[in-house]
């Protein structure tokens, strides 16, 4: 009888995924930066 | 209604001009084909999800700061980022091997920590203290001689010519300065040990 693989093809495929807390640092980080232009060049801002 | 899919490029602008959930959907869109990217290298999760999250910061940078061309593709560019990273892991570990302590042998079994505890360096002070006591018990001319052999390390030509006697009567005065320390230790019952 032939195998059906795609269960646990799915499952694996989840784990091939970053953590829920990296994504949140990520798109925290993204809100929190901001780049301004002066002068000089750009300056990067972290806000909290 | 089959959803519309909203390509990268608007996306990417859509993020630049300040959209912010359009990095949620970038990131979700390709986190699987990133990660999985860098984990087929490295082989190892928590390295790959640094990896990953260094990816991401640089993306963001570059993009907030402007540097994002639109010639390329967004996936591609990213993949790139992620591999740069990849081979600089590699180089920094090369520099800085890592050991794998996850086989049977455990390194730290062989490994001590050769330092005092807080309780023996407490009890070598004392220690030390005592013999300093003791010392000044001894004979002038013979605490003069222990003193710079022992404290200030010198030999015992330097102390010869130091205290202007000969190099056999420095090595006398010495050898007499401890038989005189052991006698009074052993006389007191002075437990010196540590």
């Amino acid at each position: 009888m032939a195998h059906i693989y795609s269960e646990k093809q799915s499952q694996k495929c989840d784990e091939m995924k970053p953590k829920k807390e990296t994504i949140d640092f990520l798109l925290n980080y993204s809100k929190a930066l901001s780049v301004m232009d002066y002068k000089y060049g750009k300056f990067e801002a972290l806000l909290n | 209604m089959k959803d519309v899919l909203i390509p990268d490029a608007t996306l990417v602008s859509n993020y630049i001009q300040g959209e912010e959930q359009a990095l949620s959907e970038l990131i979700s869109r390709h986190q699987q084909r990133i990660y999985s990217f860098i984990y087929s290298k490295v082989y190892d999760k928590d390295i790959t999800e640094d990896i990953f999250q260094d990816t991401f910061i640089k993306v963001i940078r570059t993009l907030k700061r402007g540097g994002y061309n639109e010639e390329g593709k967004f996936l591609p560019w990213v993949m790139r980022i992620a591999h740069n990273l990849v081979i600089d892991h590699f180089r920094r570990n090369n520099r800085m091997p890592k050991f794998d302590n996850s086989g049977e042998f455990s390194i730290f079994s062989v490994l001590s920590d050769s330092g005092l505890n807080a309780e023996k360096q407490i009890i070598r002070d004392q220690v030390e203290c005592d013999v300093r006591r003791l010392i000044e018990e001894l004979p002038e001319d013979q605490k003069e001689v222990l003193v710079m052999r022992i404290y200030k390390e010198m030999s015992f030509k330097e102390i010869a010519d130091n205290t202007g006697v000969s190099i056999n009567t420095a090595l006398g005065r010495m050898r007499y300065a401890l038989i005189n320390l052991r006698k009074v230790i052993d006389k007191h019952n002075i437990i010196l040990t540590n």
